[in-house]
């Protein structure tokens, strides 16, 4: 299945990227997705994510098309 | 019950007084509570410049208007408006509008303080400041 993952604010600067589109044979976490897509880099501590535009955890599994984001604590308003 | 988001400057007031006119009946609410964020040009004791707000698109519109529809629900309000911005700000310039409107003060007042702690807390925007000696992430909320 084939998942796109984007990054955002901080995380893209650390990570030199802002997107990345991942292939999985089965179905996988958010966390699984992140070590994939970052070719095994350590998950911050602090780091959000979502599926779909909303918030999730990084034990939630991740389906087929879906959108996986990750991104720094929010500072918005 | 809308959510704008914005990438050049707004005249708040005139949002509002728009919105208001075109929206909401005189006579129908006794109540309309609105806050204004605007940007400073120090944060602690360092001068900012200019600050670029980033954001995720369509999660950011989905949590906003997820928001509204929440925060009308919760207090039974007439109406709620919020603006904001993205992109580069300056100092001075509005970053939000948050506005409610209500029967009565005690559901205005409250919707719109709620409207405000969910969006700082929960929306997805990041705040990067330049100050004299480059740019810098914020990482944590102010508290006001």
């Amino acid at each position: 299945m084939s998942i796109e993952v984007k990054f955002f604010a901080s995380l893209c600067e650390t990570l030199g990227m802002t997107t990345a589109t991942i292939d999985a044979g089965a179905a996988i976490t958010i966390h699984d997705a992140w070590i994939i897509a970052t070719n095994n880099t350590d998950y911050p501590a602090n780091t959000l994510c979502a599926i779909n535009m909303e918030y999730a955890h990084p034990d939630d599994t991740i389906r087929d098309g879906d959108e996986v984001a990750f991104f720094p604590p929010v500072t918005g308003g | 019950m809308p959510a704008f988001l914005r990438e050049h400057s707004f005249n708040p007031l005139r949002e509002l007084n728009d919105y208001q006119d075109e929206h909401l009946r005189p006579g129908n609410y006794g109540a309309s509570t609105n806050f204004i964020g605007t940007m400073r040009d120090f944060n602690i004791d360092v001068k900012i410049k200019q600050m670029t707000l980033e954001h995720y698109p369509a999660m950011t519109q989905k949590f906003l208007d997820q928001l509204c529809q929440r925060t009308i629900s919760r207090w039974s309000l007439l109406d709620c408006l919020i603006i904001h911005r993205f992109g580069e700000i300056k100092p001075g310039d509005p970053i939000v509008l948050a506005a409610t409107w209500s029967a009565h003060r005690e559901e205005s007042f409250a919707a719109c303080r709620y409207l405000m702690e969910e969006l700082k807390a929960h929306a997805p925007f990041w705040k990067k400041e330049l100050t004299s000696d480059g740019s810098r992430w914020v990482h944590e909320a102010p508290t006001e």
